[in-house]
């Protein structure tokens, strides 16, 4: 199956192109001061911010590795958005914003400077930038390498192409440019998979005819196979999975991670930095329809069905060998593969086996799926939108890691006190070698096969114990810089320790786990290590920040004043309409959430 | 700040949809639909949708600046 674009697809894709770097020419005249650029003057309204800080998110970790994962997974996907993030998009919508906003901090770490102490912030800050560049090299390196296998697209032209678009439009226009864009993405990337999951869900005949199909009752559940890591294809159990996902990891990323926090940052007021998180929540309840069924469904159709739809009579079987017609260029060969999910490749292109199954190429399901029912027209649509979910996750990383070098590194340590116009201007420098160093990263991913493992290793390690960093600095005033800065060490330690002792079953050492020479416990999964890796690097860093703190000086109540639970005014929204506040809306996802778990329960 | 994003949504999306639906009229009954889309010449129906799309974006975004405008009246008017 090799898909040929035709001059329709390229013109969608030529507009779309178009469309975004001219926001960005529209935009730069607007670009003042280094507010301006940096956080966008603080102007945006809600709904925007709401709409940017979900597409900033969304990356080629969510449209792609969803798929990937409702595919291997099935349903029980949908706890990485109904119980890793809803709860954690509440929480630093009402508890969290007020200081993140109201402290006035230009950045995170910066809101860690005036919290705690320097030394905090720039382990923060160094840590980040590194992180956010590698993740943006790995998400170019991803599409390059999808663009080539799908398309037969140039591997460098395509990644040189989608940095100097996301150049383009952030270093003219910053973060205003990025959020519009975003905003723009988004829609894209809604529009173009609501046609493929009807289209999907339509051949399958609807959700009875999915579940029929797959014939795994495991995977059209999400909690009722929770009780024991054996029961279910995720190997793991309801406690780790709530405590490491629905817990650490999910409130570690969306309440500390810039990328997302920025968006919110830029509000045009308190209560719309409130609602920001809240009204992203929306549509992201109803992702895992867009992004997770295409995956499921990916796994149980045939390749090109005849004329009249006979396809839908025929579930396709594992392993069942649907093999295409080669191609005059080459193309993806559906043989050794599941439904339209093609096996992966070893050196010599046969199928690669393990422990006598076929190892399947899960993270193409998704654009197979696209391919397979899209036609030349929507195809364009189709292809515009896997893009836009690269490239927004692409300025996401770039805008924040402008703002945490400019304001922590190069003002922070470097050029304490120049001018405005100077930091505007090392805002705009920032970018391009913030992209240079992520196409680099793309370029090493290309080399290491194992360093998205190494890049999803080490997030876990700095993540997980920052939320504990964060719930005592806003919560508890007698936390100290001391106790945060240790309690930080501490928790990636302890994440690095747990790594190295454990391993998950079929693994062998290294990467994977148990480099530290002794394997004391194995996991069913991956997953499951991951979350109790996440689990135990944030009890350590709790413990140890609470340890130190008590046994260092405190700063006097004056100095926190804001910064602090304690010890600020409790946020009022007045002149608001009750669908407006934010604890309303924040019940009322809680609620849908709920009812979406029942659902699927 | 700037403009209002409304705008080019709105224009980009009714740009696709003239641009796919009106391909996919052209195209009407073509086999790439039996192939892959189940026979619905997908291109034509989703091109309107996203017309409306569009064209409730640019309604919007008008309605965004009769607002701004009337309010910049009071402004002045009470200056």
């Amino acid at each position: 199956m090799h898909p040929h674009p035709h001059w329709i697809d390229y013109s969608v894709i030529g507009i779309y192109f178009t469309f975004i770097l001219g926001i960005g020419f529209v935009l730069k005249k607007y670009m003042k001061t280094s507010t301006d650029f940096f956080l966008s003057g603080r102007s945006i309204p809600a709904w925007i911010t709401g709409l940017a800080f979900l597409s900033a998110n969304l990356g080629a970790q969510e449209v792609i590795g969803m798929g990937a994962s409702g595919a291997k997974y099935g349903i029980m996907t949908s706890h990485f958005y109904w119980v890793g993030a809803i709860p954690a998009m509440i929480f630093v919508g009402i508890f969290m914003m007020p200081f993140y906003y109201g402290s006035r901090a230009r950045s995170v770490p910066e809101y860690l400077k005036l919290r705690f102490d320097e030394k905090t912030r720039g382990l923060n800050a160094i840590s980040f930038a590194t992180m956010t560049v590698f993740s943006s090299g790995v998400s170019m390196y991803a599409m390059g390498k999808l663009m080539q296998l799908l398309l037969g697209w140039n591997f460098n032209a395509s990644i040189l192409l989608a940095a100097l678009i996301v150049l383009g439009y952030t270093a003219l226009g910053g973060l205003t440019s990025a959020i519009y864009n975003e905003v723009l993405q988004f829609f894209l990337i809604v529009l173009g998979f609501i046609p493929l999951t009807f289209l999907g869900l339509r051949d399958v005949g609807g959700w009875s005819g999915l579940k029929a199909r797959i014939g795994n009752d495991a995977m059209v559940h999400s909690w009722k196979y929770l009780g024991h890591s054996n029961a279910n294809p995720m190997g793991v159990e309801w406690f780790g999975m709530l405590m490491g996902l629905g817990f650490v990891l999910s409130f570690g990323y969306w309440c500390t991670d810039f990328l997302v926090v920025q968006r919110a940052m830029a509000a045009d007021s308190m209560t719309s930095a409130r609602r920001t998180p809240l009204i992203a929540a929306f549509p992201k309840m109803l992702f895992p329809f867009l992004v997770i069924l295409p995956g499921m469904i990916a796994g149980v159709v045939a390749a090109n069905s005849m004329s009249g739809g006979a396809s839908a009579g025929t579930p396709a079987k594992a392993g069942s060998a649907v093999v295409s017609q080669a191609t005059a260029g080459g193309g993806i060969s559906l043989e050794g593969g599941k439904g339209i999910i093609p096996a992966k490749l070893d050196g010599s292109g046969k199928p690669l086996i393990k422990d006598g199954k076929t190892v399947l190429d899960y993270d193409l399901a998704t654009p197979m799926m696209l391919v397979r029912y899209f036609p030349s027209g929507l195809l364009g649509l189709g292809l515009c939108a896997l893009m836009a979910s690269f490239m927004s996750g692409m300025d996401g990383n770039t805008t924040a890691f402008n703002a945490v070098w400019t304001y922590d590194i190069y003002q922070g340590y470097i050029n304490k006190n120049a001018s405005d116009q100077h930091y505007l201007w090392m805002g705009r420098v920032a970018t391009v070698f913030g992209l240079l160093a992520a196409v680099a990263a793309a370029y090493i991913a290309r080399e290491f096969n194992n360093i998205m493992d190494v890049l999803q290793l080490v997030f876990a390690f700095v993540n997980a114990p920052l939320f504990a960093t964060f719930l005592l600095g806003m919560f508890w005033k007698r936390a100290t810089g001391h106790g945060a800065f240790c309690g930080l060490i501490g928790g990636t330690a302890a994440a690095a320790l747990h790594h190295g002792l454990t391993l998950p079953a079929g693994s062998v050492v290294g990467v994977k786990g148990g480099f530290l020479g002794l394997v004391v416990q194995r996991y069913p999964s991956e997953m499951a290590q991951n979350f109790w890796t996440a689990i135990f690097a944030w009890t350590t860093c709790f413990t140890v920040t609470i340890v130190v703190s008590l046994l260092t000086k405190p700063r006097p109540d004056a100095e926190l004043k804001g910064l602090v639970y304690a010890l600020t005014d409790k946020p009022k929204d007045m002149g608001l309409s009750w669908y407006q506040k934010p604890v309303v809306l924040a019940v009322v996802v809680l609620t849908a959430m709920v009812v979406l778990n029942w659902i699927f329960w | 700040m700037g403009f209002d994003i409304r705008l080019p949504i709105g224009i980009m999306f009714s740009v696709f949809g003239v641009l796919v639906g009106g391909y996919g009229a052209a195209t009407w009954g073509n086999e790439m639909y039996a192939r892959h889309s189940l026979g619905i010449d997908i291109n034509l129906w989703w091109g309107i949708a996203m017309l409306v799309f569009g064209a409730g974006m640019l309604l919007l975004a008008r309605r965004g600046r009769a607002v701004a405008r009337a309010a910049n009246k009071n402004v002045k008017a009470v200056q």
